[in-house]
């Protein structure tokens, strides 16, 4: 008898001698219904070959994570995504972050930012300054800045469709402080692909977006190497309503997508491949979470070598930000909130995050407030100096369950990636809406879940109280849109709209055929030509793209 | 209303914001429910809803906002639908809707304004019991 077959002889026998409690449920599933035993031991993993499947971290495949002795030699970055109001505002709550200790920027732009909506068009009204960052040229990035040295500080910006012009934008505010390209440091999201599948701020088509994003990573691969190009995005995934698996999946085969497109472009796998990075969601699932991440890593590495015939190290190891789950807060009882929080972020530490974004619990009401904000960053330093998590590398490791799971998780990522190919890629089953279905099933079984009671919620679907809620609110003044009008209209005629006629001519040109885009919309933007008019002048060239309305 | 009819409901996102979570889950729910359910898709100004709205006749528009925009966009819907004397439609606003916005659109005659965690069970009578035909 193999050491095996006893294990699971004695096992039966334990199931058998021990008199079970009646369980609560009949069947325990994590948030991907993914069915859990009661018990795991070593027969659950007896095919893990440590060095093939777990090697050492950042070493291939880096299940274990992404540098080799991790939080010992530097803590993740705690980056804040923050922006609200108009730039002025929003510097001086960057300033207030640095203060306490924020590590990075992380930048939240209006809406009418995010869509290339010049702040003047009717479609901005109402939500100029809300949920972001209002940032209409060059001007509002100078004040943005203000003060805040570019070459010093890392800076993620949370933009998509026009990340091409942001990401000019700021390379030439920092040439403003001083600065070469160079220096620079950060990240634009640059996802487009998930903005088809979730989180719907797309403006072209996919091809003439897909061709946007190899621009810039070419650019920035030759003019600014420490960039990172794209910031591949489960969180929204997540948000709009998928499971973890999904998330996993999704995400990942968009990384794909980006890979091809680039090495179609001709670029060498090694030189961009490094620069890409990812951005996952931490939801209530504490081990489902961890093994997400660590499933991640070696999935990635997997592909990226055998598939894509990476050759460094560097390009196979994925790195990532977290940020904890938006949708997870609840209204009720929002004080809650810091507590599944401190769970989420917690998680994203045990699985080896490099940055991490707490959400602040009034975030189901409200922008969050600078109270709500600084629990928020402190729930990060209180992990990071009081909890010890951070003494060894991936304490989890070893686990019969860790290993199960993550095991589980990429076999059903590798089944996602299957279908995704029988659909004829990414961009097809886009089109085909295969994405778009799966998420909305997954939103609506979940949200059945929680009214029948199957899953609970503190204090929403259980142990309810329904007290009013008290906490204070950050309001937006309605002044911002007011302000941020009279702005762009003022820069209007202070600027030479004759150059910026040029530019924008110049850049449909290029656009029209297979130049590089880049440094025409960097010639832009330094003569003050607003976002909104780069994104119509693409347009006229480009068109725009029209979702199916399903649900 | 004749109850052989099924009730028609219109689910719509103004504005620029995306995350059109809710207005998914709720536009199948109210369909699991037995309505007839047109769903807007997201980006919809006021002018395309008041279009819609005379095209498809709903006895309900469900409003789903989470952005902020909707002190400036409600009542401008609400203004557009009276000047195309529709005053017989149910129009609702849910998402996040901070309280003391809620006297300000109820006086535009906005009702609703189900937060999060809100049952959809909730929702779905919200309407049997409002419709203004």
């Amino acid at each position: 008898m193999t050491e095996y077959d006893k294990i699971e002889q004695d096992k039966k026998k334990w199931e058998n001698s021990i008199s079970l409690k009646k369980e609560r449920k009949q069947t325990f599933r994590n948030l991907s219904e993914i069915e859990m035993n009661r018990l795991y031991t070593p027969n659950d993993i007896k095919d893990l070959n440590y060095a093939l499947d777990l090697g050492f971290p950042g070493q291939y495949p880096f299940t274990r994570g992404s540098y080799p002795n991790m939080y010992r030699g530097q803590l993740w970055t705690m980056r804040q995504f923050a922006g609200f109001g108009t730039a002025d505002q929003t510097n001086k709550r960057y300033k207030f972050l640095i203060d306490h200790g924020n590590t990075g920027l992380s930048v939240a732009f209006s809406l009418h930012t995010i869509y290339g909506i010049e702040a003047t068009d009717p479609r901005a009204l109402g939500e100029i300054g809300k949920e972001g960052v209002a940032i209409d040229s060059l001007k509002d990035m100078e004040t943005l800045f203000d003060g805040i040295d570019l070459s010093k500080i890392s800076t993620s910006m949370t933009i998509n469709g026009p990340a091409s012009i942001l990401l000019a934008l700021y390379i030439v505010t920092a040439e403003k402080q001083g600065h070469t390209p160079e220096q620079l440091r950060g990240t634009i999201q640059n996802d487009i692909l998930k903005e088809y599948i979730a989180q719907k701020s797309w403006i072209f088509p996919p091809d003439p977006s897909m061709r946007i994003i190899v621009d810039t990573i070419e650019y920035c691969t030759k003019h600014v190497p420490q960039w990172y190009t794209i910031s591949i995005s489960g969180y929204h995934i997540r948000e709009a309503g998928s499971t973890a698996v999904q998330e996993l999946a999704f995400t990942l085969a968009d990384g794909f997508a980006y890979v091809e497109a680039a090495l179609e472009r001709g670029l060498d796998i090694d030189d961009f491949a490094p620069r890409l990075s990812f951005f996952f969601n931490s939801h209530n699932n504490f081990f489902e979470e961890i093994c997400k991440y660590r499933a991640a890593r070696r999935i990635w590495a997997r592909h990226m070598k055998n598939r894509y015939g990476a050759k460094k190290p560097e390009s196979m190891r994925l790195r990532f930000h977290t940020q904890t789950a938006g949708v997870s807060l609840a209204a009720q009882e929002p004080e809650n909130n810091i507590a599944r929080v401190t769970i989420q972020a917690l998680a994203s530490v045990l699985g080896g995050t490099q940055s991490l974004h707490t959400n602040s619990f009034d975030e189901a009401l409200c922008l969050p407030t600078e109270n709500a904000v600084k629990i928020a960053l402190r729930t990060q330093q209180i992990i990071a100096h009081e909890s010890g998590v951070t003494d060894t590398v991936d304490p989890l490791a070893g686990s019969y369950y860790i290993e199960w799971l993550t095991n589980k998780m990429e076999e059903e990522a590798e089944n996602y990636f299957q279908r995704i190919e029988d659909l004829g890629g990414v961009v097809p089953a886009i089109k085909a809406n295969f994405f778009q279905k799966e998420i909305a099933n997954a939103s609506y079984k979940y949200q059945q879940e929680i009214e029948n009671r199957e899953r609970t919620i503190v204090a929403v679907n259980q142990f309810e109280q329904r007290e009013p809620c008290s906490v204070p609110l950050l309001k937006i003044d309605e002044e911002v849109a007011k302000e941020q009008i009279k702005k762009v209209n003022k820069l209007k005629e202070e600027r030479d709209n004759n150059k910026v006629k040029e530019k924008l001519e110049q850049l449909k040109e290029a656009a029209r055929g297979t130049e590089n885009l880049m440094p025409f919309i960097i010639d832009a933007v330094r003569e003050y030509t607003t976002i909104g008019e780069i994104i119509n002048a693409l347009k006229e060239v480009f068109g725009t793209y029209h979702e199916d309305s399903i649900f | 209303m004749n109850e052989e009819r099924k009730i028609k409901v219109l689910v719509c996102k103004p504005g620029l914001d995306g995350h059109d979570r809710g207005a998914k889950v709720l536009a199948r729910a109210l369909r699991d429910a037995g309505m007839e359910v047109i769903y807007t898709g997201i980006h919809q100004t006021p002018d395309d809803v008041v279009n819609t709205v005379i095209q498809e006749d709903p006895d309900a528009v469900m409003l789903s906002m989470l952005s902020g925009s909707h002190n400036a966009l409600c009542p401008l819907i609400m203004e557009k639908l009276k000047e195309h004397g529709i005053d017989d439609v149910l129009v609702a606003v849910g998402g996040i809707i901070p309280d003391e916005d809620k006297p300000f659109l109820e006086k535009h005659g906005l009702k609703g304004f189900q937060g999060p965690g809100t049952d959809l069970k909730t929702i779905v009578e919200f309407v049997k019991n409002n419709l203004k035909r």
